[in-house]
């Protein structure tokens, strides 16, 4: 597999590919109800003015998680979009 | 399941719900369809309680259509979401379990409001499928075959704009229908939990005696939420089920199978199959409106000032353009109160009109305008989609005192009012996160507390020679101690009586837009009715009763007006809560508007005005402003002192005086223990903060 890293890790504005979901934990489990599951395009809009929580843009819609979630998730970067 | 069933013709009138996620339009397309007011904003989470209208077929017969609050999943997370699951599983004793869904799904967004719709197709019900928002759609370069949708799910698809009313008559003329069909749902649960699914379900429908579909249903729901009891609802699951349950979880933790994770991805996989087959999708390179919008507000310098901005002009709103219309209420109450006079003979009736109902209700009637303000900038926030903003926004300093973001949106609520506030918390998914957000939610300046403040400033800070700057200074200040003591005590309950986890803070950001006026204008026609409502019974009544407690026991001949209200039944209620007061700078007059306006904070007003107007007995009516400030301590000393007016307002800022929240209280936490304990904490605190002011500004001097 190309270079992974995680969400939160990812440049503004940059776009990605979910490579890896948490199994565990309620949070992840709602995540990927909204449509982000392993496979997923999605879009780093920005962070908040504080730095934490990030907003990106899964499926044509705009989602705010925070970072310590962020951390957990593996992506890998594209040139798509 | 099959495809070519019929649903039966329903015999009784026909229930539909109407499902779907938060904010794709849901009361939108209720109120349209009933002609209701369910409450419309543009951030998720709006509705959190089920509503009940009725609408007509083409025909003529009656249909009822039930709002649901929005849900991402039938495994609710959230006290709102579980309302829809309740309600559509028919767990709820209170309403008929709908035998028909809409389902609303927002067409710029096909996929992710297919999930909770593919779930609900499970269900096995008669199903009409909305796309609402076509025309946002087809602004992001998005085109949705309709024809082919429907021969997929083999249910009518309607496309629509709920706001503009476009596709309504093709959705009342499909809700007519007495053959809608069942939908045609292919989805094989993945084979790994398929053998658990059905067991569980055979479970369910033996052992907990529940329809098929049903117990279909909830077997999938039991295996995307690792907390059963939740999804159980009230009543428990069966030992038999429970156990079943857990053997299957040892087995694939032992297997190390994802086993709601497989569930969702097949779920998503089924979907997205559907939707390359229907959704069109054309590239548009301009970065939206929105988009544009958010760099600025959610800008790490600019954000902070649009907020300040939008938080002044509020204020200066509220003292500037207030005026006149305020002006313009008093003279008529004065007028009105001088016309009875010069109409009717001296003697106890006429009092009763002049000082009991139009001096009591009048004088909350005035402020009037200012709530009006108040909510027009509050439904601006709603409508235009900066409430998720600034939950957004905020969400690193809840984060400080253990909360998220997502309580920033009840507490941004109440300021207008703490009712709505408190019921917007049932989005929030940890319950100790709620209480706490319930807890403090009070403690944000509602708009109930605005007669008092202006009150207190107009006697604080009298003459129109003062800047209004200074006036707008010290109404911002009590709104910032109300806000910081919200967060402080936020801060120390979860630090203490509610430890919990750091909650998550996953929320949907909704596209900005134009307010409607419509709906602006409702909310606050809305509102001013509630205010006036309140100010024709709640507060009339405690006026007139007020007026007798103040007038009776009759005082001997020749006693003065202030000897009468002394030892009558206010006068002595007053003069018993005195020593507790005396030390904060308050006197027995104060006392009786502090006991009167545990019933509603702007009470505290009306009740000045029947006590100072039954004090001061002259013909003309003085506005109330200065009959407060002609009034005196026994020894000659000014009553309302600035430093007293001022203590006052920090009284009211934390003093839990509201009886419908408290009652509100009750019924969200379900104890009476929280709202006792909300009293305690809120008036104990007033009374500290308010010996603190009045002592410390007396030693220093004021
Ligand atoms: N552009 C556009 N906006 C719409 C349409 N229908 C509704 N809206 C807007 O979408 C927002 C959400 O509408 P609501 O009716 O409150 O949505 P809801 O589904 O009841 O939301 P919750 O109660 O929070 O679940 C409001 O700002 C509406 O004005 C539509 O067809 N087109
Ligand atoms: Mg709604």
């Amino acid at each position: 597999m190309a270079d992974t890293q995680k969400l939160s890790q990812l440049t503004i504005g940059a776009s990605a590919v979910v490579r890896e979901m948490p199994k565990q934990g309620p949070a992840f489990l709602r995540l990927r109800e909204m449509g982000l599951l392993a496979g997923t395009s999605l879009r780093l809009v920005r962070t908040a003015p504080l730095g934490d929580p990030i907003e990106i843009k899964v499926r044509g819609y705009h989602l705010t998680l925070r970072k310590s979630e962020a951390d957990q998730i593996v992506v890998e970067p594209s040139s798509a979009n | 399941m099959s495809s070519d069933q019929k649903a039966s013709t329903p015999a009784r009138t026909p229930v539909y719900a109407l499902c779907g996620n938060p904010n794709c339009g849901k009361s939108t397309l209720f109120n349209a369809l009933t002609g209701l007011k369910q409450k419309v904003g543009n951030y998720p989470g709006v509705t959190v309680e089920k509503k009940i209208g009725e609408t007509y077929s083409q025909h003529g017969q009656p249909i009822k259509i039930i709002d649901l609050p929005g849900a991402y999943s039938l495994a609710a997370r959230s006290p709102d979401e579980a309302v829809l699951r309740d309600v559509l599983l028919g767990r709820r004793a209170d309403t008929p379990q709908p035998d028909r869904v809409v389902c609303i799904a927002d067409a710029s967004n096909l996929e992710r409001n297919l999930y909770l719709i593919h779930q609900i197709l499970d269900l096995g019900r008669p199903v009409i499928l909305v796309l609402n928002m076509m025309d946002l759609a087809a602004k992001s370069g998005i085109g949705i075959r309709v024809a082919r949708l429907e021969k997929e799910l083999g249910i009518p698809v309607i496309p629509c704009e709920a706001v503009n009313g476009k596709g309504l008559i093709e959705l009342r003329l499909a809700m007519s229908r007495s053959d809608l069909p069942l939908p045609r749902h292919r989805w094989d649960i993945p084979a790994p939990i398929a053998p658990a699914v059905s067991e569980l379900a055979a479970s369910l429908a033996q052992n907990d005696r529940k329809p098929p579909l049903i117990a279909r249903a909830e077997a999938l729901l039991l295996l995307t939420d690792q907390d059963t009891v939740r999804v159980a609802g009230s009543a428990a699951l069966t030992p038999q089920t429970a156990s079943i349950l857990q053997q299957w979880q040892k087995r694939w933790e032992a297997e190390g199978t994802d086993w709601a994770g497989t569930l969702v991805n097949s779920r998503y996989d089924a979907i997205s199959v559907i939707c390359n087959e229907v959704v069109q999708r054309q590239a548009v390179s301009v970065a939206s409106v929105s988009d544009r919008i958010d760099a600025v507000v959610t800008h790490p310098v600019f954000g902070w000032l649009v907020l300040g901005a939008v938080m002044t002009a509020l204020f200066l709103s509220i003292f500037t353009l207030a005026e006149y219309p305020m002006n313009w209420i008093d003279g008529h109450m004065a007028g009105l109160s001088d016309w009875v006079k010069s109409a009717m003979a001296p003697g106890d009736l006429r009092d009763l009109i002049t000082d009991g109902a139009i001096g009591g209700v009048g004088g909350v009637i005035v402020f009037l305008p200012q709530i009006l303000i108040l909510y027009f900038f509050i439904s601006l926030l709603e409508n235009t989609g900066y409430m998720a903003r600034a939950a957004f926004i905020m969400d690193r300093l809840m984060s400080r005192v253990g909360l998220n973001g997502k309580s920033f949106i009840p507490l941004l609520s109440s300021y207008a009012c703490a009712i709505p506030g408190i019921m917007a918390t049932r989005t929030i998914e940890d319950p100790k996160d709620r209480l706490v957000t319930i807890l403090v939610a009070p403690l944000m300046s509602c708009s109930a507390r605005l007669p008092v403040y202006l009150l207190m400033i107009a006697a604080l800070v009298p003459g129109d020679r003062v800047p209004v700057a200074s006036k707008v200074g010290i109404m911002l200040l009590m709104y910032a101690l109300g806000t910081l003591g919200a967060f402080g005590f936020a801060w120390l309950f979860k630090r203490t009586l509610l430890k919990g986890e750091p909650p998550m803070m996953i929320m949907e950001l909704p596209p900005y837009r134009l307010p409607r006026l419509r709906d602006v204008a409702l909310q606050m026609v809305e509102r001013a009715w509630l205010f006036l409502r309140r100010a024709g019974t709640v507060i009339l009544g405690i006026s007139i009763v007020l007026w007798f407690l103040s007038a009776y026991p009759k005082a001997p001949q020749g006693a003065t007006p202030t000897q009468q209200l002394e030892q009558s039944f206010a006068g002595q209620a007053g003069k018993v809560l005195e020593p507790v007061i005396k030390p904060i700078g308050f006197d027995w007059h104060i006392g009786i508007g502090l006991i009167t306006s545990f019933a509603a904070r702007e009470v505290f007003v009306s009740t000045m005005g029947v006590v100072f107007n039954a004090e001061t007995n002259d013909q003309d009516t003085t506005p109330l402003r200065q009959a407060l400030l002609q009034a005196r301590w026994p020894d000659g000393r000014a009553l309302f002192s600035p430093l007293v007016c001022f203590t006052l307002m920090v009284y009211y800022v934390f003093a839990m005086q509201c009886m419908s929240t408290v009652a509100v209280v009750r019924r969200e936490t379900n104890s009476y223990r929280w709202p006792a304990f909300q009293i305690a904490y809120m008036t104990g605190t007033a009374w500290v903060l308010s010996f603190i002011v009045y002592q410390g500004g007396r030693a220093l001097g004021f």
